[in-house]
């Protein structure tokens, strides 16, 4: 099997509408076994909407994402389930059910989709716990956590059934320089060590460059250009351009700013 | 202006249809995951009910309840017994107050206070808890995780309250009685065992059937309206106080209504 060209998910001509109004539009890409993709874009540009459509919780409007050759946008119940349970995703607010322990957090998903004894859930849970660094933890609420410390035990929560993709939305944001770092090597080792590809939605620059093989530049619903990291930062488009070095004059006008931050 | 007026009518009728077809599409699948899923032939498909979290569930809903219950009904009982009192004694017939406040609540006002109660305790309970977990994206966790929110939060609630409703409702209706039996010997000096001859003389088991029928119609009704309001939250902290009153104001009223309806069968049937 040739790693280069083997592509785990396919997104041809996505597009998705609220209430009449275009979110999403002709969104193209594809997104290669065992990378780190990154798909970066200014807030309310529709990142989180097009992460979602592609972890199979919300219907694209048109459009297919394939995955092990199904269209994930048209299949449903026990088929679409059988899919969800190989994808992971990490919420920008963790997430957690705030009415159970981390470790029951973290082995949800093990009790309710297998039939291992409690003693060997107990073991895997507490592998995924020490992949994120939250040993000890077993048994704090959500509410006992800091924001880095939610995060990742979403993270550990996200890997918990060895998913082949792990969705990350916003995974550093509110999070401080240091954190930031440690989420982002965090990141990085799990894509390696558990072979997982990662799909990863940021604003944050520091970031993209850190962890991506390939980027996706998302602008107003489009995808303005896919590349690696030398081919974006090279890039000849000025919006590209503008979002990397945050400039403020450029192509990304203040009130397009300003009615995004409106919706 | 008429086209206006027209046009609002048609978008509440149209919302009113949605909000039908979602509900009953909500309780469909409750019924599958208590009736069906956990005994379908594929074992990877078969999903037991959790029965230790229904057992929570009933611990939460009847622990303070029966306090409450206690309060409304035993004074409603207390009321009703002094009011009765009033007009049956002008015919001298003081005695069959005992027997006009134990119908009156096993037949209505035992299920539908104790309903309105919990309508007010469990069913914002349940908005409060789902709501909030729907705007902290924790729904939306459940759903990727390829658990059904409804199978995870719904049931355990259904079946609980399902059962402690009746139950409560029984207390509820006692607890009426005892409250008319205070009246009836301390303030109308009628003997104990008398009253409470005459209390259970004209009682049937119909009675006691039509209240308790109802009781597990408005089970239904708090949890479907409570989980309905909670899963369709949005917006925050200030979402989640909307859809708790909503749910409580929408329970109260379909309760009332759907006493209405019942009592309206029973009463044509002659039952
Ligand atoms: N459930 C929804 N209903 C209506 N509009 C939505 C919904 N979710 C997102 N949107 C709109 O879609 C746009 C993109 O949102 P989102 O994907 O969250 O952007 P991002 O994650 O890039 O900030 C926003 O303008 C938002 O208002
Ligand atoms: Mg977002």
């Amino acid at each position: 099997m040739n790693m280069e060209h083997d592509s785990v998910l396919r997104i041809r001509q996505l597009s998705k509408v609220y209430n009449g109004r275009q979110v999403l539009s002709d969104v193209s890409f594809e997104i290669k076994r065992g990378e780190v993709f990154v798909i970066m874009g200014g807030s309310g540009c529709g990142k989180s909407t097009l992460l979602r459509i592609m972890a199979g919780s919300i219907a694209p409007s048109s459009g297919e994402i394939i995955f092990d050759g199904k269209n994930i946008g048209s299949i449903s119940g026990d088929d679409k389930d059988k899919i969800k349970k190989k994808f992971g995703m990490s919420f920008q607010s963790a997430a957690l059910l705030d009415s159970l322990t981390v470790e029951e957090n973290v082995s949800l998903p093990i009790k309710e989709h297998t039939r291992l004894d409690r003693e060997v859930i107990h073991i895997i849970t507490a592998m995924k716990l020490k992949l994120v660094g939250l040993q000890g933890f077993e048994n704090y609420m959500p509410s006992e956590l800091s924001g880095g410390m939610k995060k990742r035990a979403g993270l550990a929560r996200a890997i918990a059934l060895d998913p082949e993709i792990v969705f990350y939305d916003e995974p550093t944001a509110g999070l401080d320089p240091v954190v930031c770092a440690v989420v982002d090597q965090l990141i990085l080792d799990l894509t390696k060590k558990l072979k997982i590809t990662s799909v990863v939605v940021t604003h944050n620059m520091e970031s993209v460059f850190r962890i991506a093989d390939r980027i996706a530049m998302l602008y107003k619903g489009k995808v303005l250009q896919v590349g690696t990291v030398e081919e974006i930062r090279n890039s000849s488009n000025p919006i590209v351009q503008q979002f990397i070095k945050g400039d403020i004059e450029g192509p990304i006008q203040m009130d397009d700013k300003l009615s995004e931050a409106m919706c | 202006m008429i086209l206006k007026s027209a046009e609002k009518i048609g978008v509440i009728v149209l919302g009113g249809w949605q909000t039908l077809i979602d509900g009953v599409s909500l309780l469909m699948q409750t019924l599958y995951w208590i009736f069906i899923a956990p005994f379908r032939a594929n074992p990877e498909l078969r999903k037991p009910i959790d029965f230790k979290a229904v057992l929570g569930q009933m611990v939460f809903m009847g622990s303070d309840s029966v306090i409450i219950v206690f309060f409304v009904t035993f004074f409603t009982g207390i009321v009703l017994a002094m009011q009765s009192a009033h007009q049956l004694s002008k015919m001298g017939g003081t005695i069959y107050v005992a027997s006009l406040v134990t119908i009156s609540l096993c037949r209505e006002l035992g299920p539908v206070l104790t309903a309105l109660v919990i309508a007010g305790r469990i069913g914002a309970a349940i908005t409060a808890e789902i709501s909030s977990m729907k705007v902290n994206e924790q729904i939306e966790a459940l759903d990727t995780m390829a658990i059904s929110p409804v199978r995870y939060l719904v049931v355990p609630k259904f079946i609980a309250l399902f059962f402690m409703l009746p139950l409560l409702t029984v207390m509820g209706d006692l607890f009426g009685i005892i409250g008319g039996w205070v009246i009836g010997i301390f303030n109308l000096q009628i003997n104990s065992g008398l009253y409470l001859e005459i209390a259970f003389k004209f009682l049937t088991l119909k009675d006691v059937y039509s209240g308790l029928s109802k009781a597990f119609i408005f089970a239904v009704i708090i949890t479907m309206v409570g989980v309905y309001q909670g899963l369709k939250a949005q917006g925050g902290a200030v979402g989640v106080g909307q859809a708790t009153t909503r749910s409580v104001v929408i329970s109260f009223i379909l309760v009332i209504l759907a006493d209405c309806l019942v009592t309206g069968i029973y009463f044509c049937s002659g039952f």
